[in-house]
């Protein structure tokens, strides 16, 4: 879906996102490269789903646990938080709901990692508009009648629908079609612009406990309780 | 006083091991005072007994996993998986392979004699489980005096013996491969070895079991049940593309119920050569094992009580796409169950059309992921 060089940067950004010790599911995770390399590197307890069989097949050669399925379908098989990541790496463009994904994505881990090609990047805007073809990148390399990819969206409509889903926002990084890399909240750039690819790290809102300060000291007072 | 002794046979060219007064109880209730184990071992044991793997025969299947059969002058019935160099390369593991308690190749069943008599079990032979075949596993592991296998791998009826060790023996197992197998023998399943069975106790030679007293053998009961179950084992589209409706040695139909078609002839000389080698008895005794194999209640719950600290087993389940036996979907429920307890699990479906026999036959993508799975667990408990 992207070459080669990008998916490694791509990956040892999501590694940069990860604590050591966790416990990671990699969805789509092709022969489960990012996977091995997480495990190694931070010592990741990791599993992960493949559709492909000669894919699958070579992951779990590796000795890696590899659950070969749709994660469309077979999400529900996994527990609540059962583990710690979840990573969706350049697919939620070719699910059928990714909507529902992304609630499967933190039902089952405490955080989620999303990566995806961002489709409002000014080369893609600029070749729509004065060709008026379906565009034709690096990111997104197909034709609009072979392309697995199914939902095209931009960084901007990535950053609502996590709004409305009430998905925090944790970190966000940019890539550039140059490879750089920067922060999407903190960055000066016009970054649904710049953004050729984009990483997401989301989790849902943490509740803090919240004092309520009162003057009101009636319970403290042992008389007030037997009264 | 129970007495233990492993004994050469040569004429079955294998090693028997004897268990005198062991007092074996069964699930059923019965209890085996003596028994005995017919196993084969391929490979040598390593210094720390670490590369050990049971391998699981399926229902017809026997303890010549590889090399030479004698009872059917053929190679063994995995050696295109078992052998120095193959998938599961005895160069570096010692396999081993019993035949299950019930069945016809040196290990205590129907066919064998009665303690100290001279009449055999026949009929009369206590009922066995899954479970009582594993059990009898392990004490042949104690007696080779292994602690931990490295693996135990099975198809079909081999996988529910993989499982039933899971479950019994959790601490005894560091990797299983289970292959084509399910959580439960099925409805469709139980019903197919219902007819089975209805064929060999039609046969009037089969006399209530006894058939040995009697000097007969129930052959063309043995011969349609095979028959049946053979048909199982494929698939519409394997068939098709074998047979289709070709005619047998003629260029026309004969207007009669001669083997017309090549499929005809196919069953037929299945059937014929399955009475040869197997006893109609034991088919009876370990179809009924496979019937009243279900953990379909219990696996769950089995499994959040040997909890995770316990249970460092990783497994490899493996199904294929046209196998109606032991589907997919059957396979999945034990991966889903694992998964969702976060255990170590892969899964692999191979697409094929060669059906339930599938993992018998050729097929590169199981030579591949079993070599690989052993392989890459083996390091990584080594290192």
């Amino acid at each position: 879906m992207n070459n080669i060089k990008s998916i490694r940067k791509d990956w040892d950004l999501i590694e940069s996102l990860i604590g050591e010790n966790s416990r990671i599911l990699d969805i789509g995770c092709g022969e489960g490269d990012l996977i091995g390399q997480l495990e190694k590197k931070l010592n990741a307890q990791v599993h992960g789903i493949e559709k492909d069989q000669e894919m699958a097949l070579k992951g779990i050669s590796k000795g890696l646990n590899i659950t070969h399925g749709d994660a469309e379908k077979d999400l529900s098989q996994y527990a609540n938080q059962s583990f710690d990541y979840v990573i969706l790496s350049q697919t939620l463009q070719a699910m059928l709901e990714p909507k529902k994904i992304l609630t499967e994505l933190l039902r089952i881990g405490s955080k989620a990692i999303v990566s995806f090609p961002n489709f409002g990047h000014w080369k893609i805007r600029l070749q729509l508009m004065l060709f008026g073809k379906m565009p034709i990148t690096e990111g997104l390399p197909y034709s609009w009648y072979d392309t697995p990819n199914i939902h095209f969206f931009t960084l901007k409509d990535f950053e609502n629908l996590c709004k409305e889903m009430h998905i925090v926002i944790e970190d966000s990084i940019g890539l550039t079609s140059k490879g750089k890399q920067f922060s999407i909240n903190n960055s000066l750039l016009p970054s649904n612009l710049v953004t050729h690819e984009a990483i997401f790290l989301l989790s849902y809102k943490n509740f803090e406990l919240i004092k309520i300060k009162s003057t009101n000291k009636i319970f403290t007072k042992n008389s007030a309780i037997i009264n | 006083m129970s007495n233990i002794e492993i004994k050469k046979n040569k004429e079955l060219d294998c090693n028997i091991v004897e268990f005198t007064n062991a007092n074996f109880k069964l699930v059923s209730g019965s209890v085996l005072e003596n028994f005995k184990i017919a196993f084969k071992t391929f490979g040598s044991l390593n210094q720390s007994k670490s590369n050990a793997i049971l391998i699981c025969h399926a229902l017809t299947g026997d303890q010549y996993v590889s090399g030479h059969n004698p009872i059917t002058e053929r190679d063994g019935w995995w050696s295109r998986m078992v052998g120095p160099d193959k998938p599961i390369d005895t160069n570096k593991f010692f396999v081993i392979c019993s035949n299950v308690l019930g069945g016809c190749s040196g290990s205590t069943g129907p066919k064998e004699k009665k303690d100290n008599k001279d009449i055999i079990h026949g009929g009369s032979f206590p009922s066995i489980t899954i479970q009582d075949m594993v059990s009898a596993q392990v004490k042949l592991i104690d007696v080779l005096k292994i602690d931990k296998l490295f693996s135990v791998v099975g198809g079909s009826m081999g996988a529910m013996q993989a499982l039933q060790w899971s479950v019994d023996f959790p601490n005894r197992i560091r990797t299983i491969i289970h292959i084509a197998g399910a959580l439960k023998h099925s409805a469709q399943n139980i019903a197919f070895h219902e007819v089975g069975r209805q064929a060999i106790m039609s046969d009037p030679n089969w006399h209530k079991g006894n058939y040995d007293e009697e000097k007969s053998i129930p052959e063309r009961g043995l011969s349609v049940a095979r028959m049946i179950a053979h048909i199982t084992y494929l698939s519409e589209d394997a068939m098709h593309r074998k047979f289709g409706r070709k005619l047998q040695s003629r260029d026309i139909i004969s207007f009669g119920f001669d083997a017309d078609f090549q499929i005809e002839s196919y069953l037929r000389y299945q059937g014929r050569s399955f009475v040869e080698r197997f006893d109609a008895n034991s088919y009876l005794y370990l179809t009924r094992a496979m019937d009243y194999f279900d953990h379909s209640e219990t696996y769950r719950k089995t499994l959040e009580f040997i909890n995770n600290d316990n249970d460092d087993i990783n497994y490899l389940v493996i199904s294929f796409t046209s196998d109606w036996l032991f589907p997919t979907r059957e396979n999945k429920e034990i991966v889903e169950t694992l998964n969702n307890l976060s255990r170590n699990v892969s899964f692999l479906e191979i697409e094929t059309d060669k059906g339930h026999d599938s993992f018998l036959l050729d097929e590169p993508d199981l030579d591949i992921a079993m070599k690989g799975f052993l392989e890459s667990n083996y390091r990584n408990t080594h290192e």
